[in-house]
């Protein structure tokens, strides 16, 4: 497929636009927030809380008198860097072990990978997530190892299924018989042929991430204050969701639609990169 | 829309029901927090005792609505000239609800068990003056004391110090056997416990047949609960936030009452630079007190300027030593050399005055160039960092023990406050028995610690009652954790 | 067979043996002492030590461990240090309210997810199919604590349908209890149904796709008949194994949405316990969770083994 080709496709599937769209606003909203946001959310203002929408604080303000467009802003920063990371810490462990336990089919090393594997989602995640907070306590750091740590399995179970089938194909052997020892060979010639299917996957995970922050943050295991997280924004105007509604509609909204543009994008992907899932899904 | 009216018009309808009928014999009460077990000299939990005390268990002594002791099985006493020697007359006709007779021999046998080596009372202090207990005859107790203590019938009024019975100690912690005027009858873990009428009772029997304690730790749950009806009183309401659409509907009634809750910014005295008395003067004039009453629990509390209850006959209004003046705090912080401020730490609590003050005050330190690096924890955590292994800067907590300032003579105490000339005072304190005198030193010792600016004094924690119109004779303020339905009726 | 049966029962003990170290050792490291907790503020030293003796706190790291293990061999969880009750009885008690949501939220999901699934697959490509399957990705992407706290606020605080939070309690009758249940449950169904609608349609698209289905079709039947007949029975084999894999993440993914509604199940009872350091109940509960997964997944790997022989060799 050519360049133009390629971006053609993607531009003519509707979800992925679309998905890209959504995901470059947050985006965009967390890397502006680092230079301007419309109103500091550091200073307390209790004169001015629960303010509706409109006027001077567009999205309204919170129970502290501070301004919620800001806080959102703001907030995408910790959502994202906590899925980003999360999501490097499942394929920077997980991609690795799942081409070893390919290289090595049927061997204990690939026994004991894929038992490994089978172990960590017998846990209940969040569960575990929320021992982890519990004994390292409470913080985005910690929430993030939690996150990845069920990440990990995802991408080698992926990892070593995509590489088993291209282990028979000709051009790895070719590459045995040449004599390339299976550490190159994964590195060479697997690896590249399987980040197609990486992107893919780590977008829903990334959005997955950013569902799990938001819950871990809720039940006060995530990001700690004054650093605003969206989930700890809806766990604040839990109470407050009488009389101060649009406390608890904007942030959920915000996670609603990053997540939203994740997904799509993420099919969009994988309709473009494989075609043949594309005929038969869409 | 149709809906809604059909909705209204039944709410309605059942008000009317209510109101027509004949007054009611039973209460739905709702709180917080559910106790673990049900034995009120076995832990510190506070939700044991506003569910037993006074209502199942009895002391020596107890507590009246407004804090005040009056006696309790004890009808009487009479203390030794040098303070050392209490006799107790005991109520006469007293069993507990097994049908067993409740005697001096019971009395020896719970103050004997709370101040054994194993005894795993959580307010093993109180018991601490006793050097023995005797038993006269069934209906008197001789307690003698090592050295005589003003405050040992305050000691006594305790939820800790209940008398139980040696007969049903061994279940007291899943069924509580006591003198009170209503038994236990029935405990759904993780939703509520049943009490009854016990129509034996030796003194003024209950207005009601039976009050059921409902536990709904969550905010916004609580909310609608009330909202619903299906609750009849919430004590301790935990989202002040709230109060005002109860207080515009006539279907309830609010009810804010003080409680000996001392809220402070609690400042560990013995690391850098909180040791410096300059740095504890310039965070307290940092501290805004009103904005955080205001932002934290939405205007219910009020400010306090010492360790001391403001409705407490002795306390001193010392506020003014502390006045919100952030130029002042910068110029402090200047003297004692800490121009560019610094950092330190603070540790919250899962109460929502801790978790809500601290971000406010958090922000308000920053005016000052104090940064903090905010940790919310739990109560586990915060026991274990905090309060046992002093490693923190700042905290936020609320002293709800009555009558404590006696704390700051302790200088392991977790803010780590050592002053001799305060722990003298305090000897001395106890030691004195003539109220004038006592009243006289209780100010002193609030003036002392103001103007040490050991702590900084934030607000007096009020405790928020919603109760549905016609409920008659709920306790308002809260000196102890009780919910004494004792007196509670339908009007 | 029997020798591929043998060797995953191997692995299986295997499993469960690392597994119950893990979260021992895990839960060992938890800070924050439980007696200190229990006695608050003004405990002792003594006081303290007595306490813990009482609870069993005090020996050394192998014999609890193994006197954990040797117990829940033996069916007994140990007892509650906060509650004083047996960790079985507490089990038993919030099964009842966890295991009903969860098939309450799996019915819920179940019955909008097949018609949902289908109807699309039948219209593929038109206007219901893309309806369908962007309401879909809604409800995969809403966070269901805020979908939660959307219906109470709708439902509970506005029109006073149902009761914010709360388990009527099944003595109360059947009728009042579920009631109390189906906020919770249309919120824990939500994504689930969103994922299993989504599962639905494509395996029912696969399945038209195939050779029989030709031939059926090709025999006269009408793409309708076809469907009916020959495909949903085909294509129900991956949904099913969807619904088995979900009904194990309700019993254990419950936690925030009980926690939001502040139902006595057991997610929460596991919460509840985690901050109040009653280890005992944390260790058994999550065992037992994870001792349920490995099970059925063992089951469903026998059982698919014995079908279709040629997984035997693991692939």
């Amino acid at each position: 497929m050519t360049e133009t080709g390629f971006l053609g496709a993607a531009l003519r599937s509707r979800s992925l636009v679309l998905g890209a769209v959504l995901t470059a606003v947050f985006v965009l909203a967390a890397v502006v927030s680092f230079a301007w946001v419309p109103h500091d959310i550091t200073s307390m203002n209790v004169p001015d809380r629960m303010k509706g929408p409109g006027g001077a604080h567009l999205l309204g303000t919170d129970h502290f008198g501070r301004d919620i467009l800001s806080m959102i802003m703001v907030g995408a920063r910790t959502s994202i860097a906590v899925a980003v990371v999360a999501v490097g810490i499942g394929m920077g462990f997980g991609v690795p072990l799942g081409l070893a336990a390919a290289a090595r089919k049927g061997s204990l090393l690939d026994e004991v990978i894929m038992r490994g594997n089978d172990l960590v989602f017998a846990f209940p995640s969040l569960l575990i997530a929320i021992m982890i907070t519990a004994v390292f306590g409470a913080s985005a750091l910690n929430a993030i190892i939690a996150i990845g740590i069920f990440n990990i399995p995802v991408f080698a179970r992926l990892t070593r299924g995509a590489a088993l089938s291209l282990w028979t194909r000709d051009y790895v052997m070719a590459a045995r018989v040449a004599g390339k020892g299976a550490t190159r060979i994964s590195f060479e010639h697997i690896l590249p042929n399987v980040t197609n299917l990486l992107i893919v996957q780590g977008t829903i995970q990334f959005s997955l991430g950013i569902l799990a922050e938001a819950a871990l943050s809720y039940v006060g295991l995530g990001a700690q204050p004054p650093l605003p997280s969206w989930g700890r924004m809806l766990a604040d105007s839990q109470t407050m969701i009488s009389i101060a509604p649009h406390m608890a509609i904007f942030p959920g909204l915000a996670i609603l639609l990053t997540v939203l543009g994740l997904n799509l994008m993420g099919d969009g992907l994988r309709d473009l990169f494989d075609p043949k899932i594309r005929r038969v899904g869409r | 829309m149709s809906f809604m009216k059909l909705g209204a018009a039944s709410a309605l309808a059942m008000m009317m029901a209510t109101g027509g009928a004949l007054a009611k014999s039973d209460i739905v009460v709702a709180m917080q927090l559910e106790p673990p077990h049900l034995d009120p000299t076995g832990a510190a939990a506070g939700a044991i005792d506003s569910v037993l005390y006074s209502n199942v268990f009895e002391g020596l002594t107890r507590f009246d609505a407004d804090g005040s002791i009056i006696p309790g099985l004890a009808r009487d006493w009479e203390i030794s000239e040098d303070g050392r020697v209490y006799t107790f007359s005991l109520a006469e006709g007293v069993t507990f609800h097994d049908g067993t007779t409740m005697d001096a021999e019971d009395v020896k046998f719970s103050l004997d068990r709370a101040r054994a080596e194993d005894s795993a009372n959580a307010q093993k202090v109180l018991f601490e003056g006793i050097e023995t207990v005797e038993v006269v005859d069934p209906l008197t107790v001789k307690v003698t004391l090592s050295e005589p203590d003003g405050s040992f019938l305050f000691n006594m009024a305790w939820g800790d110090a209940v008398i139980v019975a040696p007969e049903s100690i061994d279940d007291i912690k899943q069924a509580p056997i006591g003198t009170g005027a209503f038994k236990f009858a029935n405990w759904v873990q993780g939703d509520n416990i049943t009490l009854e009428r016990n129509p034996d009772y030796w003194g003024e029997a209950a207005k009601l047949d039976k009050v059921t304690f409902k536990f709904i730790s969550d905010p916004t749950a609580a909310f609608s609960a009330v909202m619903a009806e299906d609750v009849d009183v919430f004590t301790a309401f935990p989202a002040p936030e709230n109060l005002p659409q109860f207080e515009d509907d006539p279907r309830f009634e609010v009810i804010v009452g003080s409680t000996e809750g001392e809220t402070i910014l609690a400042m560990n005295n013995k690391v850098e630079p909180l040791d410096d008395v300059k740095v504890r003067k310039a965070i307290s004039h940092a501290i805004d007190r009103q904005a955080i009453v205001d932002g934290a629990q939405f205007g219910l509390g009020t400010p306090i300027g010492t360790h001391f209850a403001p409705h407490h006959p002795d306390y001193v209004d010392l506020t003014g030593n502390s006045q919100h003046d952030p130029e002042l705090a910068k110029e402090l912080l200047a003297e004692a050399g800490y121009e560019d401020g610094f950092e330190t730490t603070l540790k919250l609590p899962p109460p929502s005055y801790a978790r809500r003050g601290g971000e406010i005050l958090a922000s308000q330190l920053r005016a000052v160039g104090i940064e903090t690096e905010i940790s919310n924890l739990e109560w586990a955590q915060w026991l274990e960092q905090v309060f046992n292994g002093k490693d923190f800067g700042l905290t936020i907590v609320s002293h709800t023990e009555p009558m404590d300032i006696n704390i700051y003579a302790r200088p392991d105490y977790y803010f780590q406050y050592d002053n001799p000339d305060f722990q003298a005072l305090m000897d001395e304190l106890s030691r004195t028995t003539d109220p004038e005198a006592r009243s006289e030193l209780l100010k002193q010792a609030q003036t002392i610690i103001s103007e040490d600016y050991v702590n900084g004094y934030l607000f007096q924690l009020a405790t928020p009652t919603v109760a549905k119109a016609g409920v008659r004779g709920l306790w308002k303020d809260a000196p102890t954790q009780a919910v004494d339905m004792t007196g509670v009726y339908w009007e | 067979m029997l020798r591929f049966a043998f060797k995953r029962l191997v692995s299986l003990s295997l499993s469960l043996v690392v597994a119950s170290v893990v979260i021992f050792l895990f839960v060992e490291v938890v800070p924050g002492d439980p007696a200190a907790y229990m006695l608050g503020m003004n405990a002792t030293e003594e006081t303290l030590a007595a306490l813990r003796d009482q609870l069993g706190l005090s020996g050394t790291l192998v014999e609890r461990y193994l006197s954990w293990v040797g117990g829940m061999l033996r069916g007994d969880f140990g007892t509650s240090y906060t509650y004083r009750t047996p960790v079985s009885e507490m089990i038993g008690e919030r099964l009842w309210i966890s295991l009903p949501l969860a098939l309450y939220a799996l019915t819920l999901s179940t019955l909008i997810a097949f018609p949902a699934g289908i109807w699309a697959a039948s219209k593929r490509g038109s206007v219901a199919d893309v309806s369908v399957m962007g309401l879909t990705q809604l409800g995969v992407a809403i966070p269901n604590f805020w979908f939660a706290m959307l219906m109470v606020l709708v439902f509970s605080i506005n029109l006073r349908w149902f009761s914010a939070g709360g388990f009527a309690g099944w003595e109360s009758g059947f009728l009042p209890a579920m009631k109390s249940l189906t906020l919770p449950a249309i919120a824990l169904a939500l994504p689930q149904a969103s994922i299993l609608a989504r599962v639905m349609r494509s395996s029912l698209l696969d399945t038209l796709s195939e050779d029989f289905i030709r031939t059926a079709r090709a025999k006269g039947l009408t793409k309708r008949q076809a469907l009916w007949r020959h495909a949903l029975r085909n294509a129900l084999i991956p949904v099913l194994t969807i619904i088995g894999l979900q009904f194990s993440f309700l019993m254990a993914g419950a936690i925030i949405i009980e926690n939001v509604f502040s139902l006595p199940g057991l997610g929460r009872m596991v919460f509840q316990a985690i901050s109040a350091r009653d280890l005992i109940v944390v260790e058994s509960v999550v065992m037992l969770l994870v001792f349920a997964v490995i099970v059925v997944n063992f089951a469903v790997d026998i059982a698919y083994a014995a079908v279709d022989p040629r997984l035997r060799v693991r692939g």
